[in-house]
């Protein structure tokens, strides 16, 4: 038998994988298919403080080996996910959740996360400083150190929960802001959110996301998160979540090999509704393939 | 909502751009006309979305139009060859809300999923007009299979070279109770303008899951953001916000 357990954060998770924010929902969709209490966890939508509407459509677009999509943070708002989301979701999930928060100011995230301590159910706070596909917030956090550091500082005293920082892989050097995130008190770094991308619609001559540019996801992105994830691990002390293109068992080992403690899957997710139990199932039968007893001994075993 | 793996029994042109696809395979998720598919293609990423045309035992029938990477693909493949789909996507026309007059109403390939809803209406004590809306003459595809029906079949060409010179709404009947419409969003308003009875507008947007979780194609509807995959693609009148 092999150990597929990994602990992130001071908490077990069975397995790894992790549904990633944006591509799962509140869980619901998918538990309707098949038993999502055989993931690790899952990280929820991102929500803000208010209800969000998102960019207007199309919010979505092909790429080769990905994905384009500007979604905007569409989301019914904490207090909404505090009242309805959340319960509904014990009927479907009994295992800690991470909860995915976004802001536009240190004031919002400060006043989501304090609203999510006090959640018995949320197991972590993912904070995404990261969103590349909304204007005057979000990702202006995530491309400067000490404005990470401000936000990270200002949520870790509002929270004992885990606090897992989400970077965005946009920046000239993602170590610095993963080093800034540490010493401002964040558990854990996550990365990477997606990268700024664009398609031209050649018959109007225009882009073809409503909002011009959009994030970057899928299997294309994967060596770029690889590679991030192998920069941060160097830089930091604290578990890093690794994600971007994972679509594999395989893949899931590699990351760790980079750096990861545990793994994020996203745009497989839209593609094949079952990635995340496929991998999970898979999990096993890779880690004997490649001589792995415990998935801990493998975590930045590349270095 | 399922995912299972199907043959293609035929893939023919029905027009320049129009394709039939018939497959077989389990079609036991479609419970209602308006639902759709997501077909994974070979070297593409995303699956596309596609509206069932109409379900008979194991034989799905798609009508598509080819008009980007992942259509243009799918009038590539021949039949005997394996597609993977999730089936059973979003909810269809509402059958229940049908009233004794119904008009179905179509611009271009917006026909597709309205014939399966059609067969589904017929009965002695219902009365069907269909209005098949087209650009002009070579567009204009399934008419003989809707006049099998034994419906009351309006065919409207935008230049006048075949049936009804003008738009579909040009062609309304005297008297009709309910309205289901699919087609292009100009085509769904000027209906929506056109009509003033209780009604069931099929929507279109670009896709990325087709199940309800990546929000990628939501739109404002007068009971807030409903996602057009999930929560349509079939939206009552009372709802939409226009």
């Amino acid at each position: 038998m092999v150990n597929t357990k990994v602990s992130l954060c001071g908490k077990v998770l069975e397995n790894p994988v992790i549904p990633a924010s944006g591509t799962f929902g509140y869980g619901a969709e998918f538990a309707k298919i098949y038993d999502i209490n055989c993931l690790g966890t899952f990280s929820f939508k991102g929500t803000t403080r208010e209800p969000r509407f998102g960019n207007p459509t199309p919010r979505i677009a092909e790429t080769e080996g990905g994905m384009l999509n500007a979604v905007g943070l569409q989301n019914p708002g904490i207090d909404h996910v505090l009242a309805h989301e959340l319960p509904e979701m014990q009927a479907y999930f009994h295992k800690p959740v991470m909860a995915n928060v976004s802001g536009f100011s240190v004031e919002e995230y400060v006043e989501v996360c304090r609203k999510l301590d006090d959640c018995p159910q949320v197991g972590w706070l993912e904070i995404n400083i990261s969103c590349p596909n909304v204007h005057g917030g979000g990702m202006s956090f995530g491309t400067d150190p000490e404005q990470a550091a401000l936000v990270t500082s200002k949520i870790r005293h509002v929270t004992k929960k885990p606090l897992i920082v989400k970077l965005s892989p946009n920046v000239t050097d993602i170590a610095a802001i993963a080093k800034a995130c540490e010493d401002a008190g964040a558990d854990g770094i996550s990365l990477i959110n997606t990268l700024l991308g664009m398609r031209i619609d050649l018959r109007r001559r225009a882009p073809l996301l409503a909002n011009r540019t959009g994030g970057l996801s899928g299997p294309a992105v994967f060596p770029v998160a690889l590679r991030m994830v192998w920069q941060v691990y160097e830089a930091v002390k604290i578990p890093i979540v690794g994600m971007g293109g994972v679509q594999s068992a395989e893949d899931v080992i590699e990351m760790m090999l980079a750096g990861a403690t545990a793994v994020e899957v996203g745009a497989a997710n839209l593609v094949n509704p079952f990635a995340c139990r496929d991998i999970v199932n898979a999990l096993p039968t890779a880690m004997q393939k490649y001589g792995i007893q415990d998935l801990n001994e493998i975590i930045g075993g590349a270095h | 909502m399922r995912q299972g793996i199907f043959e293609i029994q035929s893939n023919r042109a029905l027009t320049a751009s129009v394709y039939e696809m018939k497959l077989r395979g389990d079609t036991s998720a479609f419970t209602a006309p308006g639902q759709f598919v997501q077909i994974q293609l070979p070297g593409l990423f995303l699956r596309r979305p596609i509206s069932v045309c109409d379900v008979e035992g194991d034989v799905l029938t798609l009508v598509y139009k080819a008009v980007g990477k992942g259509t243009e693909a799918m009038a590539e493949l021949a039949p005997g060859a394996e597609l993977d789909l999730l089936t059973g996507l979003g909810n269809g026309f509402d059958l229940s809300k049908a009233t004794s007059s119904p008009l179905i109403i179509s611009g271009g390939v917006g026909v597709a999923p309205l014939y399966n809803l059609a067969k589904r209406l017929l009965g002695p004590k219902n009365h069907v007009t269909a209005i098949l809306g087209f650009n002009t003459a070579s567009e204009v595809f399934y008419e003989e299979e809707f006049r099998a029906l034994g419906i009351d079949v309006r065919v409207t060409t935008v230049d006048g070279s075949y049936g009804v010179q003008g738009f579909a709404t040009d062609a309304l009947p005297e008297a009709y109770s309910c309205v289901y419409a699919c087609g292009p969003a100009p085509m769904l308003k000027a209906v929506y303008a056109a009509t003033s009875t209780s009604g069931q507008y099929s929507f279109e947007e670009r896709m990325g899951c087709g199940f309800g979780a990546c929000m990628g194609c939501t739109i404002q509807t007068k009971a807030g953001p409903k996602r057009v995959c999930a929560d349509g693609p079939v939206f009552q009148r009372e709802e939409i916000a226009w």
